[in-house]
């Protein structure tokens, strides 16, 4: 225990050091981009902390995995993204579904079970999908994502489409075979896909200390020809300029690239977490000093943004994620026929 | 108005816990995520963390408190600014509802016990872990590897207290890889260990069956008996609850189907015990199928010195003469349940627990349809390729001159499992249904 939480204050949200496969300089946005990146990642943030609010009171069933602490990640890649390229990942899916642009009141209703749920009701936590925004879920078998994701590769690429897939994984999963079958296939084939392993080290209640051999995750593809990059995962502006160079990569032809994005959740794995793994004074370590959010709003502050403008999103987020919870709380059920709707499709 | 916080739910099928500890005093301060409270539950102690900032106005729930009801207020807190006054028109003390008794569930008594036998009340959860237990002080041979079972004392806590008694070296964590500790597992069966092979759920040994079906089930076959493979996979099975489509299944047909494996899904904590240590001791591999929903359920466990029981061997859990109902694992709950109620209504219902599903115990199936004539045939799973579908197939085959009714299956509806919570009340098998077709086969209405 001792051990895993002071190499993880080492590591905790930056690249090792003295590697030479370490990320580009900070992405140099626009005030009104950042701005975007701030609303974006407090959205996910505030609609978590809803979400956890609802389990409690047990109107949301079942697991529920929070997104708390790694908003800087979905939020950095989605928007180095064009219309037409998908996303995939596994059940950590709350944040990658917002950023996908989809109605956080239909989030919100799939989280409470009712009809109008971005699944119908069907899916809830561990499976949003919003396909029209280029996201493909939500999947609940850990490392599944990854060959499905280079399956939506392998289609893009298939069919001459200029797109390119982030398939998103954990530090867990990244133990699975089928990790390693798939990033093979890729590189065999030149696949338009990007990795992305969202190294939050811990899998549930095992730090990544007790669950891998080889702890640089970046290089667990090299054996394959798979290359890698190690980024600060919470600095949305770092994860913004790896995604970037990432994806110019993958689009240029040059085949998949592998991203391990150093982050962490302040959560516990589910809900029902007893956390017993790590200490509370490691968590508060990271929410201090690396809160992907704070650091954000310090870096505008510092380039004379004037507070007010932060405010106001954060009114604006409040706002959107009340409504959100409103009509999640109020929407009906889904209607008992469709119990047996969307088995299979109309041949 | 103070914020009332209330009782948190902190796992699927948390109903009630005990408010342990309470770790902020009246008038502290509190942030959002500042642990203020420890609750524990049946599987874990876990944190209660704030949500909102204020200041903490009145406790409502004394530390110790056990059966708190999740949703009960259990302490008041004041926003910034709000005067202490405010607290007094807030709803009064509430004081806690102990959760709803549950009736203890009518089980007949095993004829495998002797009458007289002393008990004592376990939880199923507690009765796995002793079974490992006991084989693990009898065998040095066994070991229980799987994801989370040591540190974390196993996701749903059935491994607790093996790491400490037996150390690290024979309670294993792994990482999360199926498929490669599988057939870890059954490569150190073949060299004589008996290893017990946990799935944090058996929806994740889809990753592993490759190892289940093609390493351990033929490996005796394929070697003309030269190589047996003594392990042993267990986890949980069957539906949670509210976790969707893909971690909520039965799988016991699938494993049911395959000849060199035995196949036990029990219901109560004394059969989960007794066939648990016998599946560990079994030369062959055994697939062993537990419950997450009845982990937390008590029943009365012989408080005998080595109780092991009989694979293969159903048991009558309740006697009747009108109609049989055959079930297994959860299904039987609602079976019981069932026949509670048609009692009520003058049918005699015989509830047989298969316990066994490979190799099945038709003998006590077919002994029970010669006294009623009719079965009912309930099943928490699919009812397509089912148990079920082959309780029926065999009672046709071997008891048809008995049958004065169609045999009937109950079962989950033949549809994924959804998340809403109407609509997996809708889906899953339930004592209701079991009734409507008990009545039907008695052509009673
Ligand atoms: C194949 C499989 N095995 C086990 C599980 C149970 N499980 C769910 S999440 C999880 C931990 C995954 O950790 P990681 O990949 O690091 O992702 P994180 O939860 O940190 O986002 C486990 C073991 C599963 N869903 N699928
Ligand atoms: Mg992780």
């Amino acid at each position: 225990m001792a051990k895993t939480s002071a190499s993880r204050r080492k590591s905790a949200g930056k690249p090792a050091a003295g590697r030479k496969k370490t990320t580009p300089a900070l992405y140099k946005g626009t005030r009104a981009e950042l701005l975007d990146f701030y609303r974006q990642m407090l959205l996910i943030r505030r609609f978590e902390e809803k979400a956890g609010q609802l389990y409690g009171l047990g109107l949301i069933g079942g697991f529920c995995h929070l997104y708390i602490g790694q908003e800087a990640v979905v939020v950095g890649f989605q928007s180095a993204l064009r219309e037409g390229d998908t996303v995939i990942t596994g059940y950590r899916s709350h944040g990658h579904v917002l950023a996908s642009g989809a109605d956080p009141k239909a989030v919100m209703a799939e989280l409470t079970g009712r009809g109008a749920g971005i699944s119908r009701g069907k899916g809830g936590s561990m499976h949003m999908f919003n396909p029209a925004g280029g996201f493909y879920g939500g999947h609940g078998i850990v490392g599944a994502p990854v060959p499905l994701g280079t399956g939506l590769a392998f289609a893009a690429k298939y069919r001459n489409r200029d797109a390119v897939t982030l398939a998103y994984f954990g530090d867990g999963a990244a133990n699975q075979g089928q990790v390693y079958e798939a990033f093979n296939m890729a590189v065999l084939w030149k696949l338009p896909v990007v990795y992305i392993v969202e190294n939050n080290h811990y899998a549930m209640g095992t730090s990544i200390e007790r669950a891998t051999g080889q702890q640089e995750l970046y290089r667990r593809g090299e054996g394959l020809g798979l290359y890698g990059r190690q980024v600060d995962g919470m600095n949305v502006l770092a994860v913004r300029a790896a995604a970037e160079e990432a994806i110019a990569s993958v689009r240029a032809g040059k085949g998949p690239t592998l991203i391990e994005a150093m982050t962490y959740r302040y959560r516990g794995h589910s809900m029902s977490d007893p956390a017993k793994y790590r200490s509370r004074e490691e968590v508060q370590e990271m929410r201090k000093k690396h809160d992907p959010i704070d650091t954000l709003r310090q870096d505008l502050l510092a380039d004379g943004c004037p507070e007010d403008d932060i405010k106001a999103i954060d009114r604006k987020v409040k706002a959107i994620v009340e409504e959100a919870a409103d009509f999640a709380r109020n929407a009906p059920e889904p209607e008992p026929a469709s119990l047996y709707e969307d088995v299979l499709a109309e041949a | 108005m103070p914020i009332t916080i209330t009782m948190p739910a902190l796992s699927p099928t948390m109903e009630s816990g005990t408010l342990a500890r309470w770790l902020k005093k009246e008038g502290d301060p509190v942030a959002p995520g500042d642990v203020i409270a420890e609750i524990e539950t049946d599987k874990a102690t876990m944190e209660v963390e704030a949500v909102d900032e204020g200041t903490l106005g009145r406790i409502l729930v004394a530390e110790g408190t056990e059966e708190v009801p999740v949703g009960a207020p259990i302490a008041l807190l004041l926003e910034d600014g709000e005067d202490r006054a405010v607290l007094d028109s807030a709803p009064a003390e509430a004081a806690p509802v102990a959760a709803a008794e549950q009736p203890a569930p009518v089980v007949a008594a095993d004829p495998a016990i002797p009458a007289g036998t002393a008990t004592r009340s376990q939880t199923v959860r507690e009765a796995l872990r002793d079974a490992m237990a006991e084989e693990m002080r009898r065998d040095p041979d066994v070991f229980v590897m799987g994801e989370e079972v040591a540190e974390y004392q196993g996701a749903y806590k059935v491994t607790q207290g093996l790491l400490a008694e037996f150390g690290p070296e024979r309670v294993i964590d792994t990482p999360i890889t199926e498929y490669g500790f599988a057939g870890l597992g059954v490569g150190a069966g073949f060299a004589g260990l008996r290893p017990v092979i946990e799935f944090m759920t058996f929806n994740f040994a889809m990753q592993a069956i490759d190892h289940i079906v093609n390493s351990a089930a033929k490996q005796r076959y394929m070697t003309g008996g030269q190589i047996n493979v003594p392990v042993v996979f267990r986890g949980p099975n069957g539906a949670a609850a509210r976790v969707a489509a893909q971690h909520s299944q039965n799988f016991a047909p699938w494993y049911a189907a395959v000849p060199g494996l035995k196949v036990i899904a029990p219901y109560t904590a004394a059969d989960a015990k007794g066939l648990l240590k016998a599946a560990i001791r079994d030369p062959n591999p055994v697939v062993f199928l537990e419950n997450e929903i009845l982990y937390g359920a008590s029943f009365e466990v012989p408080d005998v010195e080595d109780y092991v029981l009989p694979i293969g061997k159903a048991r009558i859990a309740r006697a009747g003469g009108d109609v049989t109902i055959v079930a297994y694992s959860i299904a039987v709950r609602e079976a019981l349940a069932a026949a509670e109620r048609l009692a009520a209504e003058g049918i005699a219902a015989e509830v047989i627990d298969l316990r066994t599903l490979r190799p099945l115990d038709m003998e006590t199936v077919i002994a029970s349809v010669r006294k009623t004539n009719r079965c009912v045939v309930a099943e928490e799973g699919w009812p397509v390729c089912s148990i079920a579908s082959e309780v029926s197939a065999r009672l046709m085959e071997e008891a048809f001159d008995w049958l004065d009714a169609p045999v009937t299956r109950v079962t989950d509806a033949d549809t994924l499992t959804p998340y809403a919570a109407n609509l997996e009340k809708l889906w899953l098998v339930s004592p209701e249904r079991i009734v409507e077709a008990a009545k039907a086969v008695c052509y009673a209405d």
